[in-house]
């Protein structure tokens, strides 16, 4: 069994989760990373994507949109601004708006539209993958 | 004296104007219990943020980041957290009176939530950029997220040079503390010795990047706490406001029954030493 470390994960309505974990995986803007405990300690930009938490018990999922994570080597913290758990997620929403995404990009008209469309189908895919 | 019928009006009207008040009160108590849960439950995440900032700045106290200085305006920006509705006491004026007392009203523009404040201030001289007074209705962490995109704009383009937060501090139901607090450029207390700052801290992709990140996050996370902090004061606020006005109300009823039954007692003496008069007129 691997060593635990503390994990925190807050947003500004409330504390997302509170325990111990062995490991963590999610998506920051250099890539995805999975963080074990004794990790040098890192401030690093959380990207979009499925945010997994393997604890004792089993694997916990969820949707993190933005937010930074800091690691310190017993200890680490995301400050999540947006962050959801599967049972959350409204499953016919997200997929509306993963085809609306997929239309606008495909219509492509004007430029500043594609970055939203873009940002809005990461959001859409990332809820859905985390509900699977 | 005043007679019967004129005590007796002015009484019912302060009757009513007590349950009016006191109906206030209830509705106000009832809020301040809700929003004061809502204030506590994003402490958490203000804390870490300022934590978090600090122990970054402190590691990077050489660094040159447009964040860190002043912008090239001499123009400043004030985000003024009033509330809606007044009755509330001394709130909204409080507010007022520290942003006309701190700053100079023409070199500030003021981004206005809570419709009290704005007109306060613009009694007061100062020039309105903006109004979001919506938002302390039902405050949500987009709304501040979104102001601080504005404002960064602002400061980005050169527009703005410095930036403040104007609200109400809750420190408990009875005391509230009307705060300036300067956002941009940002600004930490130092001396105070962090527990992390020892530890060597990467980060990813690198410390400008990272700040580019955080700063506004960090912002947000401000302008978020003292909204939903402003709102749990306003019904603070208001609820002592209108507890004394109860009381207020209720002395006077006191004093006026006593004078109406006062009054009543010397019409009726009246009556009967007339009729006694009248009685021995006759016999």
């Amino acid at each position: 069994m691997a060593e635990m470390f503390k994990l925190e994960i807050v947003t500004p309505e409330r504390v997302f989760y509170e325990g111990d974990a062995s490991m963590v995986e999610l998506s920051t803007t250099e890539g995805d990373i999975g963080v074990y405990a004794n990790h040098i300690p890192m401030t690093a930009i959380v990207a979009p994507g499925v945010l997994k938490i393997h604890e004792a018990g089993g694997v916990k999922r969820a949707a993190l949109h933005a937010g930074f994570i800091e690691v310190l080597p017993e200890m680490i913290t995301i400050m999540a601004e947006v962050v959801e758990w599967p049972d959350e997620i409204d499953v016919k929403r997200a997929e509306d708006a993963r085809v609306r995404a997929e239309r606008r990009l495909k219509d492509n008209k004007a430029e500043c539209d594609t970055l939203r469309a873009k940002l809005a189908l990461r959001r859409a895919l990332t809820r859905l993958s985390a509900r699977q | 004296m005043a007679s019967m019928r004129d005590i007796k009006r002015r009484r019912d009207s302060i009757q009513s104007t007590e349950q009016i008040t006191k109906a206030m009160k209830l509705v106000s108590t009832v809020k301040l219990q809700k929003s004061k849960s809502k204030a506590e439950a994003s402490k958490p995440y203000f804390n870490l943020m300022y934590e978090t900032i600090s122990s970054v700045l402190q590691k990077s106290e050489n660094l040159d980041h447009k964040y860190l200085k002043p912008g090239a305006s001499q123009k400043k920006a004030v985000i003024a957290i009033t509330s809606n509705r007044g009755l509330a006491g001394g709130y909204n004026n409080n507010i007022v009176k520290l942003i006309n007392g701190e700053l100079p009203a023409q070199d500030t523009y003021v981004y206005a939530i809570g419709r009290k404040g704005r007109d306060g201030l613009t009694r007061k001289g100062f020039a309105i950029k903006a109004d979001y007074s919506e938002v302390i209705n039902e405050p949500l962490y987009r709304d501040a997220a979104d102001i601080t995109l504005e404002l960064l704009d602002g400061f980005t383009r050169g527009e703005i040079g410095e930036i403040y937060l104007a609200y109400t501090s809750f420190k408990n139901t009875v005391t509230q503390i009307p705060k300036l607090i300067k956002l941009l450029p940002v600004e930490m207390e130092s001396g105070e010795e962090d527990k992390k700052a020892h530890a060597l801290m990467t980060y990813e992709p690198d410390e400008e990047e990272v700040l580019n990140s955080i700063v506004p996050k960090y912002m947000s996370s401000l302008i978020y706490g003292a909204l939903l902090e402003a709102v749990a004061s306003e019904n603070g606020a208001r609820m002592t406001a209108m507890d004394n006005a109860t009381s207020n109300a209720e002395e006077m009823i006191e004093v006026l029954s006593l004078q109406y039954n006062r009054a009543r007692q010397g019409a009726i003496t009246q009556e009967l030493t007339e009729i006694v008069a009248g009685a021995n007129a006759i016999s």
